[in-house]
């Protein structure tokens, strides 16, 4: 189990966080699944978050972007594998908002810590069971 | 008539691994009703106990939120495409208890 990533994509979807620094960023993540639990990442999209109201502590990406690159991956041959937000000011773990608000069940949701501006630690959590049993599993990011 | 239903990633594990459900229906809320008659096991994620869509659970019919034309009573073409997409959200409180600190 593990998701698979180009370090240029990785460094995208980190500096997101730190142009968007103190405020969350928010992005999807493109690619193929493959037979062995293993998600390969091919495309990084940043996204608005919709969450003005507190956006140094709150994400939300809006439902209609979502379609959109959900019909743009298709096309390509893809599918949406997962997403990543940050953490201003705090840890790469996830939290309880986090696990409550979280519905994509075997996607990637990977987070950034970034300090005083500065991208730290990214981790990466997959979505296990539907809602009554839902949690989070750490995942390994293989660059 | 016939439309299609797009399928999300978490929801496929329900639809035999499709990315897309053909339906018969009239109006948005007939082809959700087709769809978990055809797919019994998605209705739990779908709707909640007293048979109301769930709150995380966004319906599109094109490119337009259902919540913002007539709900179920949509009506439907057969050139329709109804998008079911689940919410991305969340983030930190200030009393948030974060995971593995």
């Amino acid at each position: 189990m593990a998701l698979k990533i180009p370090r240029s994509l990785l460094d995208k979807l980190r500096q997101h966080g730190e142009e968007t620094h103190p405020y969350e960023c928010c992005g999807v993540l493109v690619g193929e699944f493959d037979d062995a639990d293993t998600k390969v990442v091919k495309g990084v999209v940043p996204c608005g978050n919709t969450r003005t109201d507190s956006p140094h502590n709150r994400y939300q990406i809006s439902p209609s972007e979502l379609l959109r690159i959900q019909r743009e991956a298709l096309l390509a041959g893809h599918d949406i594998v997962g997403f990543y937000h940050s953490h201003p000011d705090h840890p790469a773990q996830w939290s309880t908002t986090d696990l409550a608000e979280a519905h994509w069940t075997g996607c990637s949701y990977v987070i950034t810590s970034v300090e005083n501006g500065r991208a730290v630690l990214t981790n990466s959590f997959v979505l296990r069971e539907q809602e009554d049993a839902k949690h989070f599993e750490d995942e390994a990011i293989d660059v | 008539m016939t439309i299609k239903v797009l399928i999300p990633t978490p929801l496929r594990p329900y639809t035999a691994k499709q990315s897309a459900v053909e339906v018969t229906a009239g109006t948005v809320g007939e082809a959700l009703s087709d769809l978990v008659a055809q797919h019994p096991d998605l209705r739990k994620q779908l709707f909640s106990e007293e048979g109301k869509l769930r709150s995380f659970v966004n319906v599109y019919l094109n490119d337009e939120d259902i919540r913002y034309l007539s709900k179920d009573a949509t009506p439907v073409k057969e050139t329709d495409t109804i998008a079911i997409v689940p919410s991305v959200a969340g983030g930190l409180r200030s009393l948030d208890r974060l995971q593995r600190a």
